[in-house]
């Protein structure tokens, strides 16, 4: 097990913060991309159906 | 062939597609092993003990904060200049990115300075100038979201901008601007004498490059989810004036 010592907290908790942040940057990223993509695909779709 | 071809949105949309997946690869390549070696495989400093660990995330995110504001800079006086459509778009896709990158500096900054300096905040001119672009990142969010004309909001956009790349410019000199405050000097330089030692070194630039290529895998995502939601508003209005 790793040995962080005194600044056990500090470290743990910055890590902790900056890995959240930046899962859930991406995830954000990756769920609108997709919502996107799906919208104008099915636009597309009932633009070419009407001609 | 001239790079303003890529301004087509076809042409952009092919060629980040292309591109996208050996960007996200290489940040997978270069971010992990870099976390893992800066977390577990680096030695205690003199100074500061174990807590140079949050240097791994500290200083690449405030780096990265800093240098986005500056590519919105630049894609924003394309912008204004050529009216060029993928690069505002960039620059609005790259701001929750920035913002996430200020907000990650800001509370690791804090976390690392309470027990280095005995406080969490001190109005040192780094910090400040630091917190004053998290708010000019806030300020161009917001103006996109008020503003419903695109090419209003762009305009706008770009004015502000350029206005808060004064505060982007301070965070990154405020050290050598004033020989006062709290905040330590830059940690990476090309000056070998300067920086810091090189067992802390290079997972730092490991960190540092997967930090700017996670931010390219990001950026080009977010663009196209951008250019696609332009062509999505289009066809809705052709819709809407069909129905008419």
């Amino acid at each position: 097990m790793l040995e962080l010592g005194k600044y056990a907290d500090a470290i743990l908790s910055s890590w902790g913060a900056t890995l959240a942040l930046l899962i859930a940057l991406i995830l954000v990223t990756w769920r609108r991309s997709v919502q996107v993509k799906k919208a104008l695909h099915t636009a597309e779709k009932r633009a070419s159906g009407n001609g | 062939m001239s790079l303003w071809e890529f301004a087509n949105p076809v042409r952009f949309m092919a060629l980040s597609g292309k591109v996208l997946p050996w960007v996200i690869g290489l940040t997978a390549l270069t971010l992990i092993p870099g976390l893992i070696w800066g977390f577990f495989f680096t030695p205690e400093a003199v100074n500061f003990g174990n807590s140079v660990k949050i240097i791994y995330v500290h200083v690449p995110s405030a780096m990265m904060a800093i240098n986005i504001w500056v590519m919105m800079l630049v894609t924003s006086l394309i912008w204004i200049v050529r009216r060029h459509h993928v690069s505002v778009r960039a620059a609005k896709a790259a701001a929750l990115i920035g913002v996430t990158m200020t907000v990650i500096a800001l509370i690791t900054g804090a976390i690392w300075g309470e027990p280095m300096w005995g406080t969490y905040w001190a109005w040192d001119p780094r910090l400040t100038s630091f917190l004053i672009l998290f708010l000019f990142y806030l300020g161009y969010m917001a103006l996109w979201a008020a503003i419903e004309n695109p090419d209003t909001a762009a305009d706008l956009t770009s004015v502000l901008c350029i206005v808060g790349s004064v505060f982007a410019l301070l965070s990154r000199y405020a050290v050598n601007f004033w020989n006062q405050g709290l905040h330590q000097g830059a940690s990476l330089s090309m000056d070998k004498e300067e920086h810091v030692a090189d067992v802390y070194y290079l997972p730092l630039l490991l960190c540092l490059a997967g930090f700017v290529l996670l931010f390219i895998a990001l950026v080009l995502i977010r663009t196209r989810t951008e250019l696609r939601l332009v062509r999505l508003h289009r066809l809705e209005i052709r819709e809407r004036m069909k129905d008419a």
